[in-house]
């Protein structure tokens, strides 16, 4: 198993890098492993994977039923969500089946509400139903006064979106692909198969995979593509106090208009309430810092939706950058003659489609004279569980009883044991920031953000490294 | 399997927290002789917040100590009276009915049964997010309470600039950490026109070690990615810099630790966000008491164990047969004003007074005291300036004009 994060890349070609460990490079990462005579490398610019659009996003898993009937991200949603599903199920990453409400808060809105059902079911999801204001309140009985009726999606969904990254990469690195972390590419040119110019080194690979993300343009035109430019699109969130998750049952969703899809409240499956997120075309990749305004924005639209909501305490306020491309679909290219998949504009349903476009790249760099070889389905895994809607490590008495680590709580509002921190440094894809170990196991993301245990986990996270 | 053991403990009565509420209230139920009496500590040891306040403060006029000292004399008399101290336990949830609480420690799920309980589980400082503070995050961003471990319990290195956000006494214990951490301090920022400290404690700073105050200004970003490279400032008079460092430190603002509380459906004020008390410590759930800093965040500590020590003798009574008090008439405060405990008036009951905050500085203030628009009470704080984290004190003389059935007691500033 190899996942380095510095020292000289390894000199001998790959069969196929890819560069970005996102939730995306990650899944095709795990999909090509399942390929065992293939030599493969997940490269990313930042010390962990996931660490760009991946981990700051809605963390919703989507049905698709609002797609655009026909394009490519509509059928990728609705087969990953299927996909993702079943994954979730089987590897124990968080998911909640809480379904999802399109609130009318006018009459324009109710009226669009049929129409939203019917464009749905062109996208194969027939399962929603039209709710007056009577059953929509016996189902949110803490939303603000005023509205109308609702579509409800039942099967829309929360996940966790740091424990999906992490089992893909994980499954990925045990069966044989390398993660090189800190590794940014500075230029990539054709000479026999591709020559990436990285932070650490030369690395040749026969056949490439743009999965950069917001800087998928940047490493398309730098092998001669002009396909599309990436203007990142910031949505600040904000994350309430567990305290607030019984104000709250479905993912609720605005009726999307001509200015975006808007806000909304949602669960997560940490049991925390997130509202968000606002929609701002930037220039600048790195502008992933909140604003003043933009948190003022949510608080006051938060009010309105859930009027008991802004009294709760904010836990944590974070910004993600979307890859828009000015185009309603996702920009997955096959270069033929390149040896070379792009996989741009992966937007906010990414996550969820993850899965599916890990299978269509695979199947593009097949077209392209990649010979996958063999199939050998990868060991089953078993993620740790962030989750609260299954138990966690601090509630199982048998595992406490076999190990009495796993009920010493070390970080007490997220009630995250001895026992997970020390797992989580001992496992395949370990943090190498305490940022990374609080995505691992939820140390120091609570209420008190470290007041009582920020010090402490950090005596773990450092004497567990050295 | 799952799940929480089924058969429960039986304590005589249960203290949630040993800090120094906690500590206090057990070694005097112990004493009293109350039987079976069990402290929970979630932490590795006992002792609460003193543990990890390395500085003077504590203890009497005559007797000054240090918080460490403080917090090991307080557990020594816990132990002493008889009282069970638990660490690395941490109480969960209640049961359904009675005063029954479910834990969990390195031994196991257990569930405890109480004839009372005793919360006393403090408060801590709001962090940076729940401020709304805007910007990126950074690593270099904590609160007073991880600053004071990460230096005094575990010698971590904390950074080489650091800008203290608050002005008030714990800011300046904030700033005496990090200069014993070997680093420097910026600066100190408050919002307000002078530091809410006593004049002494903010001049030993500004002119003994050249810390800068900066009055009436607002920490309005965060800049850097992966560590803190700065803090972005703006004046009230519109001027704007950036503060270069690379750690800060969020002081002050504290709020109660009330997961328990809440989670057991105890009526919480609306100001302080601690169960809603009158003079004794009875909360709103029969058999379920309340002390220290949860309830008023934040006091000293002296006044947390006083408070425990009271406490102790509430559940005594109760423990012999006296009947639970009606809940009495809520207590309100009107802005700038933010919260006054105790916050009910109950009858036969009067508090030597009652401590209160305001959230703006108040020249020369006069609080008042309504009841349905009827004046109670009026009276003169100080002759100086009211501050912002700083105790104010209301005298409680008027509660026996307080009529039983009315509305609730509203006090404002005019």
């Amino acid at each position: 198993m190899t996942v380095t994060a510095d020292g000289p890349l390894p000199p001998t070609p790959y069969d196929v890098a890819i560069v970005g460990a996102g939730v995306v490079g990650c899944a095709v990462a795990r999909e090509l492993a399942r390929h065992p005579r293939l030599r493969v490398a997940l490269l990313d610019a930042q010390d962990d994977v996931g660490q760009g659009t991946s981990k700051a996003n809605t963390a919703i898993l989507h049905t698709g039923f609002d797609a655009t009937p026909g394009t490519l991200e509509a059928r990728l949603v609705r087969e990953g969500y299927a996909r993702l599903g079943a994954y979730a199920d089987d590897t124990g990453i968080p998911v909640e089946r809480v379904g999802a409400l399109l609130v009318a808060w006018d009459e324009e809105q109710r009226a669009a509400l049929p129409r939203l059902a019917e464009k749905a079911e062109r996208n194969a999801y027939p399962d929603t139903a039209l709710l007056g204001p009577e059953e929509l309140y016996a189902r949110e009985p803490h939303l603000g006064p005023g509205a109308l009726g609702a579509l409800h999606v039942p099967g829309e969904s929360i996940i966790c979106p740091w424990t999906t990254t992490l089992a893909y990469a994980t499954q990925a690195v045990r069966a044989g692909v390398d993660l090189h972390l800190n590794t940014a590419v500075r230029a990539a040119r054709r000479s026999g198969g591709h020559l990436l110019t990285t932070s650490r080194g030369t690395l040749r690979a026969r056949h490439l995979v743009n999965a950069a993300g917001l800087h998928a343009d940047t490493l398309d035109r730098a092998l001669g593509h002009e396909d599309f430019t990436v203007t990142p699109r910031r949505g600040q969130l904000l994350v309430y106090d567990k305290l607030a998750r019984p104000l709250v049952r479905h993912i609720l969703l605005p009726v999307p208009t001509a200015l975006g899809k808007g806000v909304l409240v949602a669960p997560t499956v940490y049991g925390n309430v997130l509202l968000g997120p606002t929609a701002e075309d930037l220039h600048d990749k790195r502008a992933t810092g909140s604003t003043a305004d933009g948190t003022a924005a949510l608080r006051e639209q938060g009010r309105r939706i859930l009027p008991a909501l802004p009294e709760e305490e904010v836990t944590a306020v974070y910004a993600g950058l979307r890859a828009a491309t000015g185009q309603e679909d996702y920009r997955i290219t096959a270069h033929p003659g390149q040896a070379y998949v792009t996989v741009g504009g992966i937007r906010s349903t990414g996550l969820t489609a993850s899965l599916a476009i890990a299978a269509h790249v695979t199947g593009l760099l097949a077209e392209n004279g990649l010979d996958p070889g063999p199939v050998r389905e990868p060991e089953p895994l078993t993620m740790p569980n962030l989750g609260e809607a299954s138990p966690r490590p601090y509630q199982r008495a048998d595992l406490i009883a076999a190990d009495p680590e796993y009920g010493t709580l070390v970080c007490h509002c997220e009630r995250v044991s001895r026992g997970e921190i020390r797992d989580a440094l001992a496992s395949t894809v370990p943090p190498r920031t305490l940022d990374g170990l609080r995505r691992r196991t939820r140390a120091r993301a609570g209420r008190c953000q470290g007041f009582y245990c920020g010090a402490v986990v950090r005596d773990l996270f450092e004497r567990g490294r050295a | 399997m799952t799940g929480q053991a089924v058969v429960p403990r039986r304590v005589d009565v249960l203290v949630v927290g040993a800090g120094p509420a906690g500590l206090a209230a057990a070694a005097r139920l112990a004493a009293a002789g109350a039987g079976r009496v069990e402290v929970l500590e979630r932490e590795a040891q006992p002792g609460g917040v003193p543990r990890h306040c390395a500085h003077g403060g504590f203890g009497t006029w005559t007797r000054p100590l240090t918080g460490p000292r403080y917090a090991r004399l307080l557990t020594e008399a816990a132990e002493r009276a008889g009282a069970t101290l638990r660490t690395g336990v941490t109480a969960l949830d209640w049961a359904p009915t009675g005063p029954v609480l479910t834990t969990v420690g390195p031994g196991g799920p257990e569930t405890v049964e109480a004839r009372a309980v005793v919360l006393a589980t403090g408060a801590r400082e709001r962090p940076r997010a729940a401020r709304l503070v805007p910007g990126t995050r950074p690593a270099g961003v904590c609160t007073t309470g991880e600053l004071q471990q990460a230096v005094h319990l575990f010698g971590q290195h904390i950074g080489t600039r650091a800008v203290v956000a608050g002005a008030a006494d714990v800011s300046y214990a904030a700033a005496a950490t990090v200069r014993t951490a070997g680093a420097e301090v910026v600066a100190l920022v408050t919002e307000h026109p002078r530091a809410q400290a006593g004049r002494a404690r903010a001049g030993a700073a500004r002119l003994g070690h050249g810390i800068p105050l900066l009055t009436d200004t607002t920490i309005t970003e965060l800049v850097g990615h992966g560590r803190l490279s700065g803090v972005r400032v703006r004046h009230r008079d519109g001027r704007t810099a950036v503060l270069p460092c690379d750690t800060v430190v969020f002081t002050g603002d504290f709020v109660p630790e009330h997961e328990l509380a809440r989670r057991g459906g105890l009526t919480l004020d609306p100001g302080t966000r601690g169960p809603a008390v009158g003079a004794t410590p009875h909360t709103s759930r029969p058999g379920v008491f309340a002390a220290g800093n949860l309830l008023h965040a934040v006091e000293p500590a002296g006044t947390a164990v006083r408070e425990g020590a009271r406490a102790a003798g509430a559940v005594l009574d109760f423990l012999a047969g006296t009947p639970w008090p009606e809940p009495g008439v809520p207590v309100v405060v009107e802005p700038p004003l933010r919260w006054i405990a105790p916050n009910r008036v109950t009858p036969g009951a009067v508090p030597a007074r009652h401590v209160l905050r305001t959230g703006v500085p108040l020249p020369r203030p006069v609080l008042y005291v309504h009841q349905d628009g009827r004046l109670l009470h009026r009276q003169r704080l100080t002759a100086g300036t009211a501050l912002p984290e700083r105790t104010l004190t209301l005298a409680a003389r008027w509660h026996d004009r307080v009529d039983p059935d009315g509305g609730p007691v509203r006090v404002s500033t005019g």
